[in-house]
Formats: structure tokens, sequence, C-alpha cells
């Protein structure tokens, strides 16, 4: 670490285990009870859980996003952040609005949006938290000594993030109004501008752990964030199938959603070629591990997992079926998952100066995180392709499809599991690295 | 070989373009001659019933519009679907289902009890009457009754 409010970032990171560890504990909730066991039903249904596991994920996520932003931002920019003490306020408020939230999904007090269902008063509260972190981060960047690419594509990810959160904001009598808006934020987050800032996170870890010159890895950062808004923006389209807009969309969503592949193909390639092509052999190989992996299973997962469904000619019989949750999983765990475990790994022992490269333990919550999440997909994906046959093409009725996929969610308990030791072991390595320190400190020679 | 500035260009470029297009084509598919939703008939009853969806997050288990939560029925066309099961008494079936005060239990999967009044129940039946006219361009042959005439019940 080079400057003494990147500590800052720790607690952020800590906070995001924290948010996960409970996001997985209410998706357990909900494969029991896609098993048949709902015992809990009374004080957490089903809607509840599944409110919890979505807005946990985004909360955890954000708070993972902004504690790499604390912890890039600074270092590129070469300046000490402006405020830690404010940084600390927003740490807390976020973590408050987020905990209230939770309370609120188990007492019936939501608005009922998939991926929104934070309450609107809550909303307002979530828009001050991400005004004093921008705050924060752009008044960083500009008083900083050098405005690099990879800074400014983060930070563009980060604002344009907290911009499009806003269209989720209207209020639309009219249901396919209310979805339409709704995919501005959630698609152009997901597919849109998340992506920048994954870009601007793979590409600094890139910088620091391959040695390849700046100037290349950011050029290639550009072309292919590039070629995520290309085919990302007309993309949403792919939303606009089925829910009572024009037909236009079954063409433009479908030519470019089938585009999107490309961008994840280009960030692992980019990424693989990187690590190639990289002559200095950074010591922490578990932050290696974790950022290649992000880049590729994010091709799996969200570029040819999405494409097996986002023709209008298949989505059409897949469209809210289990077939998505497939995908989603996949998605989410190599794309944003994925690469906040990277930043953490690199980021903690710099921050702690405990340099555990090479633990087991380390590795092994690696292989088994993604093992467990590979299987849960495969898991969601049979149920899913069966749940379109039976109810769609042999149209069975919904529950009795439900009864004969059951077995499917046995078995995604059990690679759930798997992924939980994982995810475990990974939470264990963060805190025997201890807290950070001012000892940590890289003294410039 | 593509240089920096030239990446730059590609990038900003390209977004711009696109997010222009993005616009036009939400202005165009928005447009009053283009609705497909049968904005009209969006009675003060239907918008209260969107309204009880909403604040109960019945999308946490029901999909609709093929949008939500993958446990319980897609209800896009629940009341014509309940009609042909309940010999044309579907919206009958499904405000008792909505007012009832212990959890409605099929093949063991539990939904909330939520004991709504008669006028509630109402509102929501309405919210489902107007949702089932919307054209989906297809999606609603995938999800309506007349498409299921197979089922084995």
């Amino acid at each position: 670490m080079k400057y003494k409010s990147q500590k800052v970032a720790y607690w952020f990171f800590a906070l995001s285990m924290l948010l996960l560890v409970l996001q997985i504990t209410y998706g357990f909730i909900m494969g029991f009870a896609h098993a048949g066991y709902d015992g809990l039903h009374s004080f957490i249904p089903f809607n509840t859980a599944k409110a919890v596991h979505i807005n946990l994920l985004v909360v955890w996520l954000l708070s993972g996003f902004m504690g790499a932003a604390y912890y890039i931002i600074p270092e590129e920019s070469q300046q000490e952040l402006v405020s830690v003490k404010l940084a600390y306020v927003q740490l807390i408020s976020l973590a408050l609005v987020g905990v209230a939230a939770i309370i609120g999904f188990h007492l019936n007090y939501w608005e009922g949006r998939k991926f929104l269902e934070i309450p609107r008063p809550l909303d307002y509260l979530v828009v001050v938290n991400v005004l004093l972190f921008l705050g924060l981060i752009l008044a960083t960047l500009f008083k900083g000594k050098r405005k690099t690419t990879t800074a400014l594509v983060l930070t563009m990810g980060l604002l344009f993030a907290a911009l499009l959160y806003l269209p989720g904001m209207i209020t639309f009598d009219n249901q396919t109004m209310d979805s339409f808006f709704r995919w501005w934020v959630v698609h152009l987050w997901v597919e849109g501008v998340w992506e920048l800032i994954m870009g601007g996170i793979l590409s600094f870890l890139l910088i620091k752990l391959t040695g390849v010159d700046r100037e290349v890895i950011e050029k290639w950062l550009y072309v292919i964030v590039g070629l995520t808004f290309l085919s990302g923006i007309l993309g949403t389209g792919h939303h606009y199938y089925y829910i009572g807009v024009n037909k236009i969309w079954l063409i433009v969503g479908g030519i470019f959603s089938a585009l999107e592949p490309l961008a994840f193909l280009a960030m692992a390639l980019f990424a693989v070629n990187m690590y190639r092509k990289g002559e200095k052999k950074h010591p922490n190989k578990i932050a290696l591990y974790w950022t290649l992996g992000s880049a590729i299973v994010s091709f799996v997962g969200a570029g040819l997992l999405g494409f097996a469904h986002t023709l209008p000619q298949t989505n059409i019989y897949t469209h809210g079926t289990l077939v998505t949750a497939m995908h989603g999983h996949l998605a989410f765990w190599g794309a944003y998952a994925m690469i906040v475990f990277a930043i953490i790994s690199y980021a903690l022992p710099n921050m702690t100066g405990r340099k555990l490269y090479e633990s087991t333990r380390g590795r092994a919550a690696f292989w088994l995180s993604n093992i467990g999440m590979i299987g849960m997909t495969v898991a969601f994906g049979v149920a899913g392709v069966a749940q379109v046959y039976l109810e769609r093409k042999m149209k069975m009725d919904f529950m009795l499809v439900q009864k004969e996929i059951e077995v499917h969610f046995v078995v995604l308990l059990i690679c759930a599991t798997l992924f939980a030791t994982g995810i475990t072991l990974f939470i264990i390595d963060f805190f025997k690295h201890g807290t950070p320190s001012d000892e940590a400190l890289e003294i410039e020679k | 070989m593509l240089s920096k500035k030239q990446a730059r260009a590609f990038f900003l470029g390209g977004t711009f373009v696109t997010f222009l297009i993005f616009i036009g084509l939400t202005v165009f598919s928005l447009s009053k001659s283009n609705d497909q939703t049968n904005n009209e008939n969006l009675t003060a009853s239907v918008i209260r019933g969107k309204e009880i969806w909403e604040s109960n997050n019945c999308m946490g288990c029901h999909t609709i519009l093929g949008e939500g939560g993958y446990y319980a029925p897609e209800l896009t066309k629940v009341v014509d679907r309940l009609n042909q099961r309940y010999d044309g008494n579907g919206e009958a079936a499904i405000k008792s289902i909505l007012m009832s005060k212990g959890p409605w239990q099929p093949h063991g999967r539990k939904m909330v009890a939520y004991g709504m009044t008669d006028a509630e129940a109402n509102d929501v039946v309405a919210f489902f009457k107007w949702i089932g006219k919307i054209d989906l361009n297809g999606f609603e042959r995938i999800v309506s009754p007349l498409a299921k005439d197979k089922i084995n019940n």
C-alpha cells in the first residue's frame, strides 16, 4: 500500500464478506424451499428470502466496488483520499441502509419490483450515500497528480451506475412501462456500466500483476468497454421481447445481444494474453487466479450462457423460467463476485503487511467455490430445461412440473455446500490477514 | 496497429451512437400509436391492484409478463387459466386464495396468507385482467390456457 487512506478499503471489503455470508444463507433457504422443505415459511417466506438474496448481492458487490475504488483511486492518482472520516461515514451509512432494507423485507416493507425491492424512502438514502462516495472519489481524482485511463474508466462506471439508479425511482401505473424502465437500471448496470467497473479493476490488477506496459493494457481496456457498450446498450432489447412493447425489439435485441459475448470473449483473451506477455512474476498467485478466473468465468457465465437463451426464438420458451437463474448465477459470480475477490486478494496483503500468498487454504477456496458454482449452474440448467420442456412444450401444470424437478434442487444444495465451503475458506483467509496497519506502507525509494 | 487514441474514439463514438439509437427506439416503442398494453383501460381499480401487487412483493414468488420469481405460477393469463379449470369461476378462485386466512398450498408449496378484503381482492383481479389483455408478441400463446389445452388434470 502506498497511501495511508487506502486502508479504508479494508472495512468495505469486510462489510462485503459479512453480507455475502448472509446472501448465501438466504440462498440456502430458497434452495431448500424449492426442494420441498419450506419449514421457515412462517418467518421467512420465499419472497422475503428472494428479496434478501438478490438485494444483498447488489449491496455486497457495491461495497466491494467501493472498497476497490478507495484502494485504486489514491494509488492511480497519487493522492491521499480527500477525507478518510467521510469515507467511514459513508461506509457506516451504507451498512445501515442495507440492514434497514433487510429488516424491512421481513416485515412486508418493500417495493416489490424485482431487483429494486428497496422501499422508496431508503432509495433516497442510497442516493445520498452514493453521492457522498462519488464526491470523495471525484475530489481525490481531480486533486491527484495524474489521471489514468484505469482510474477514469472505473470512476465513469461508478458515476453512470449512480445516474442509472434514478430511472428505477420513477413511478408508473402501467406494468409494462414500469418493467421497461426497471431494465434501464438492472440491465444497463450489469451488462453496461458495471462492466466499466469490472474493466477498471481488471486493468489495475493486470498492470500490477503482469508488469505489462500500462499503455498497452489501457488501450485494450478502451476496446473492451467500447464493445461492451456497442452491444450492451441495444442488447437491453432482450428484456423487451415479451413484456408488451413493439416487435422492433425482437430484431434489435436479438442482433445486439447476440454480440454481447464478444465483449466478454475480448476480456478473457485480453487477460490471458496480458498474463502470457507479462515478464513480471508477481508472487501473489492467488490474486492472479481470481483475476484470470474472473475474465474466463464471466465469458462462460455471462457471455455463453447468456447467448444460450437470448435469441427471441429460444427466449419465448425460456422467458420466466429457471434457465434465467442458471445464467444469472454464473454470470454474477464470474463477472462481479470474482473480480471483487481478485481485488481483495491483491489488496489485503498490501494493506495488512501479511503476505499470505501461498496458502493451500487460498487455493482451495478458489477451486471449491468455482467447482461448487459450476455445479449449481448445471443443476439450475437441468431444472430449467426440464421445466421448459414439461411446462411449455408438454403443457403440464406449473406445480406438477415443480414436483418433477425437486430432485435437481437437492443436487443444487450439495453443490451450494461445496461453494459455501470455498467461500468460508476465503473468509478465514481474509481474517487471518489481520487488520490494516501503517507499517505496511511502502516507502518510495 | 490501433492506437490508444483510436481505441478511445471507438469507445466514445460507439457508446454515443448506440445510446442515441436506444433513445430513439425507446421513444418510438413507447409512443401512443405503438401501445400494446391497452393503456386506456388502466382504471383506478387496476392501479390499486398493481400497488397491492407491489406492496406485497408478489413478484418475489410469481412471474408476471415472464418476470419475477420462479417459485410460483406465471400469472399473466391467470384469470383465463383458472376460468378453464374451475368452469368459469376463475375470478372467484383467485379471490378466495387472496382472502384466505390460512396459507394456500397447492402440492404442499405454501403461499403467504394475505387475508385481503373483498375490495382489495377485486383490485388485484382487475389488475390481472388488464395484464391478461396485453399483446406480448406471441408469449401469451406460450402461457395461455388455449395453448395448454392438453393439460391432463
